[in-house]
């Protein structure tokens, strides 16, 4: 079912999305925020640009943006996929904890902020374009996969990456020659095992965006996770 | 009773837009005023404005104030103070649309003005100085009036409302610019005045911002040391100083601006590769270490001749711009920028305390 989102603002928008219906397209799409909150067990693809904090609260639901998305995409989702035909605002993943997102551009700032994970509950965030600066600020816990395919000068990512990262994992398509970690991470080369964990992830992205997998995987990847368990430890009290 | 803006302090976002073209063409309002309706639960209604630069050409020589007053006695006493000063070429009232959303309107008027040779002779100053120290003193010393806009050949034009009202309440519909800034304000820190709506503006420089900065009371106690007077307690009205002190008073250029109040941390000047640049941004930030800018912005400069969009330098705000043909957009979400232009391309994101400048071409406006 379509929906023309031209004259609907976000309430109305989530509403008709509640109809009832497993298939839905979001036409004409501007800006309206929240779109898809808390769903499940749906199909929407958008075409537009839609709003803030897009699948926020995500619980299930399948979403495709025709296009570019903006800030706070799957804000906090729980499950679902979220395919972004473009690139992505800032905070991209915001405190997610289940489910994926696929952006085929590059994100913005702070994407991957406070992701955690909680047994079989593990996010990934899929970029295949640059990531902004302070990728993984606070991670916590998830899986952030960066493939930097855009074609252009940019590093791979921005400054400060990983700032406050306590948890899960980060896999760049780089040997990071060029980029500062701070002192709380540690980096290595992606090994067979580390690049058979994502190579799921990769395989789909390249099938949804149309890229050549063994060109994609033919490349240095570096993981970098934290270097402690409790990096913390005894910062405050003895714990 | 009613509070003025200034006297009190509420801690707590905002949208913004922009559209120029390079080559100098006028364009209405219009797409700006709409650019700002898919913005609309950015602000909460205490806060509307737009700055539109060519829009007054038949006057482009001489300054134009734009004035709010209180009442009647209030204006006849700037205005005698204006002629001390000034030739004081045309006064009228702003014309206005009576809309059930826009309430409560002060006295709206503008003036068309030159300051008198013989008093910047008296004064040795130089005409822009002596044009900002008047705005200054009317601003601090006259109880019930306030300049909002001083510039040539442009005018800002601001209410309490949201700024899809602004712009139909001010009939901006009838003004043609070569480049237009919009505000929607959420106000944080004051309770929302007329004159506290953005943008904030100083000669031909405005600004306007969404964001709210933690440097405020540095930054002020530094630049009042040059002669500028924050009135109004809010963050947008100490940068709009800075950027005048830094680039009139100082010289600097625009990027140099920009490198000094979103300086890079020491560690990313220290990786710099480039010597020169390395020296320079040291340099900035050594000599105006009070003039660094922390917090959250996101803010559109606006001046003679163009635009800077420019973010904080962690970038804790959103910015985006596009562009299309001769035109170049700037809004705090993409989807305002399709509503100017569907087409736009390069839409891009600039990265934290990265200035983007877009200046028309030379003698086309």
């Amino acid at each position: 079912m379509t929906i023309d989102a031209r004259e609907m603002g976000y309430k109305e928008i989530n509403e008709a999305l509640r109809g009832g219906e497993k298939e839905y397209t979001v036409a004409g799409c501007l800006g309206q925020r929240f779109i898809g909150a808390e769903m499940g067990g749906l199909d929407l693809t958008i075409e537009g640009v839609p709003g803030n904090a897009l699948g926020a609260y995500l619980n299930g639901a399948k979403i495709t943006v025709r296009g570019n998305a903006q800030d706070a995409v799957g804000d906090t989702m729980n499950d679902g996929v979220i395919t972004v035909h473009g690139n992505v605002g800032d905070a991209a993943g915001y405190a997610m904890r289940g489910g994926v997102i696929f952006v085929k551009g590059d994100a913005g700032y702070r994407a991957g902020i406070h992701m955690k994970a909680y047994r079989d509950k593990v996010p990934v965030i899929v970029i295949g374009g640059k990531a902004g600066s302070f990728l993984g600020e606070y991670q916590a816990g998830g899986v952030i996969v960066v493939l930097g395919l855009t074609d252009n000068d940019r590093r791979i990512v921005g400054n400060f990456p990983c700032t406050g990262m306590h948890g899960g994992m980060m896999i760049l398509r780089s040997d990071c020659a060029d980029i500062a970690l701070p002192d709380q991470v540690t980096a290595k080369a992606a090994d067979a095992d580390d690049l058979e964990n994502i190579r799921g992830y990769v395989a789909e992205y390249c099938a949804e965006f149309g890229a050549d997998e063994a060109n994609v995987m033919d490349a240095p990847f570096t993981v970098i996770t934290p270097n402690t368990g409790n990096p913390y430890k005894r910062l405050y009290v003895a714990n | 009773m009613k509070y003025r803006e200034g006297e009190v302090r509420i801690p707590s976002g905002c949208a913004i837009a922009a559209v120029i073209s390079k080559e100098g063409k006028r364009m209405t309002a219009e797409a700006i005023v709409n650019a700002m309706k898919p913005m609309h639960d950015r602000s909460n209604g205490l806060g509307g404005g737009f700055a539109g630069y060519g829009i007054y050409p038949e006057y482009r020589d001489l300054y134009a104030f734009h004035l709010f007053f209180d009442c009647r006695a209030t204006r006849k006493e700037v205005e005698a103070f204006l002629k001390e000063g000034f030739e004081v070429v045309k006064g009228e009232i702003i014309p206005t649309r009576k809309i059930p959303e826009i309430t409560d309107e002060p006295i709206i008027w503008r003036y068309f003005v030159t300051p008198l040779r013989s008093v910047l002779a008296d004064l040795q100053l130089d005409e822009k100085e002596f044009v900002a120290r008047t705005v200054m003193k009317i601003n601090t010393e006259v109880r019930g009036a306030y300049v909002f806009s001083s510039g040539k050949n442009m005018g800002t034009f601001k209410a309490v409302g949201f700024p899809e009202d602004v712009g139909v309440f001010y009939r901006l519909d009838e003004y043609e610019g070569y480049s237009w800034t919009a505000h929607g304000r959420y106000p944080t820190n004051t309770p929302g005045w007329w004159g506290g709506a953005h943008p904030f503006t100083l000669l031909d420089y405005s600004v306007v911002h969404n964001g709210e900065i933690s440097s405020y009371d540095a930054n002020r106690r530094f630049i009042e040391m040059f002669g500028y007077k924050c009135t109004l307690k809010t963050d947008t009205e100490v940068i709009t100083y800075i950027l005048d002190y830094l680039i009139r008073t100082q010289g600097l250029t625009l990027t140099e601006a920009a490198n000094v109040i979103a300086a890079p941390f020491w560690s990313t000047i220290g990786a710099k590769t480039d010597e020169y640049e390395k020296e320079k941004l040291t340099y900035l930030r050594t000599v105006f270490p009070s003039l660094l800018v922390t917090g959250p912005f996101s803010i559109v400069l606006g001046f003679d001749g163009g635009l800077m969009a420019l973010n904080d330098r962690l970038k804790l705000r959103s910015m985006v711009v596009g562009e299309k043909d001769d035109r170049v957009f700037i809004a705090s979400e993409e989807a305002a920028i399709r509503v100017m232009e569907p087409d736009a391309e390069n839409i891009f994101a600039p990265a934290g305390g990265e200035p983007v400048i877009v200046k028309v071409k030379e003698g086309a406006y």
